[in-house]
């Protein structure tokens, strides 16, 4: 219960800071509607290339939004050593970890459902049909994104070339959750029933989520203090 | 000693190849569907296998970095890296040969041929991440984090053809209770397991000595800077 306060008072902290500078937010947003645009040039935006294509479309922007979001999350603290400052803290890093793994969930998560709606005036899909199940998808996937990005986040958070190895080591790690997002996102856009052979997207969404999330606490000790 | 008995196994493995070689190609018959190019499925399958336990020992190395905190580990685990990637390369190679020819393209998004990429390129990427950090430790340290966070990928890539209707055949081989190949053509995939996998293990050992003798150099260089 003190671990899931501590990582509430972390995720509260930095989504504060979030919403006093917005830079995050709005860095990210304006790129996922730029991100947006172009794909209408990519191909012909008409409803069957629409239909067959939407979950690889929004869950790329989702992943680009997710970097940016990604990227900031712990050099936020870099200044005036405030991530030092955390990590002496008497609290558990894992559950510094969990805190910053819950706001960029929520960051992440209010880009997707902002995008989502601009994504069905843009390209002419009705997604609300199948919102229930569509939403625990987002679910699902943006929370195996975070959990495996806030990660990579806290390693790379010192290097030199930190905005470039965030995305070459995170994106890979995450495909196997990607594209399970993409195949469900894909059907239940466009009102396509989900059938018993979908359930293996399910399952592996489900799954990584688990063994990253496990992955994760066991790990953040020896990246955050040696 | 230990070279002497290193360049001996080398020796054993070059044989056993030639062997099988000369077995695969002048004394089996061509397969009944797929002529000539089965053949190649006696190094796909073995270059798998070898990636595999490559990868295996490599979060094995990091593990063991972690809990014993001995860069010897470390040197373990980036030199076992390396050679998933020489392996995996053979086999994504080989296997976009029998593709080109049996389906026809050289290359289908199934799951099993996507999630192996995949992992490919998550181990090129810890590659990459080593280099863009200085201090050994650090390295070390948050290196064996990313390779024990790229294993599931190899469990998947293994498991896809069972988890997922693939384009990729499904188990052929009468072990893991597949019927696509026939019996008497299977030793010679396990003789070349034999011959490949060992392979790797000589040059996991010359690998890691070179790295062992690389963090000497580089220890001796500091402290002459330090001088």
């Amino acid at each position: 219960m003190r671990f899931l306060r501590q990582s509430l008072v972390i995720a509260g902290k930095d989504l504060r800071a979030e919403l006093r500078g917005k830079e995050t937010i709005n860095a990210s947003l304006s790129f996922s509607v730029v991100i947006l645009l172009l794909f209408s040039f990519a191909f012909d935006p008409s409803a069957e290339e629409t239909r067959a294509i939407c979950g690889g479309l929004l869950w790329l922007v989702f992943a680009f939004a997710g970097a940016l979001i990604l990227n900031r999350s712990f050099s936020r603290d870099q200044p005036n050593d405030c991530l030092d400052v955390l990590i002496s803290s008497p609290m558990p890093p894992a559950a510094l970890f969990l805190g910053k793994v819950f706001a960029n969930m929520v960051l992440l998560l209010t880009v997707e459902l902002i995008c989502l709606p601009i994504f069905g005036l843009f390209y002419n899909v009705n997604w609300t049909r199948q919102f229930g199940m569509l939403f625990l998808v987002l679910l699902l996937a943006t929370w195996g994104l975070t959990v495996v990005g806030t990660m990579f986040s806290a390693l790379t958070v010192n290097m030199r070339l930190r905005e470039l190895m965030l995305p070459t080591l995170v994106y890979p790690t995450m495909i196997p959750a990607l594209l399970g997002a993409i195949q469900l996102t894909t059907l239940l856009a466009v009102g396509e029933p989900i059938t018993p052979d979908d359930y293996a997207w399910l399952r592996l969404l489900v799954g990584f989520d688990v063994i990253y999330t496990l992955l994760g606490l066991a790990l953040v000790d020896t990246v955050l203090v040696g | 000693m230990r070279e002497k008995l290193i360049y001996l196994i080398a020796v054993g493995v070059a044989i056993l190849l030639v062997a099988n070689l000369y077995n695969i190609l002048l004394v089996l018959p061509d397969e009944a569907n797929q002529g000539a190019i089965w053949r190649i499925f006696t190094f796909h399958f073995p270059s798998a296998m070898s990636a595999g336990l490559c990868s295996f020992l490599a979060l094995i190395g990091s593990m063991m970095y972690l809990w014993r905190r001995n860069l010897w580990w470390d040197a373990f685990a980036v030199s076992a890296t390396e050679l998933t990637l020489a392996f995996g390369a053979i086999v994504l190679i080989t296997g976009m040969i029998w593709a080109r020819i049996i389906w026809g393209i050289w290359w289908a998004w199934d799951a099993r041929l996507t999630s192996t990429l995949v992992s490919w390129l998550a181990y090129a990427a810890y590659l990459i991440f080593r280099k863009a950090i200085e201090e050994p430790t650090a390295r070390a340290r948050y290196s064996a984090v990313i390779s024990i966070l790229t294993f599931p990928g190899v469990i998947i890539s293994w498991k896809s053809i069972e988890w997922w209707r693939t384009q990729h055949p499904g188990p052929v081989l009468t072990i893991r209770g597949g019927g696509g190949m026939a019996p008497g053509m299977q030793p010679a995939a396990y003789w070349n397991l034999l011959a490949l996998a060992v392979f790797a293990m000589i040059l996991l050992s010359i690998r890691l000595r070179q790295e062992n003798s690389q963090r000497l150099i580089d220890g001796f260089r500091r402290q002459v800077h330090e001088i």
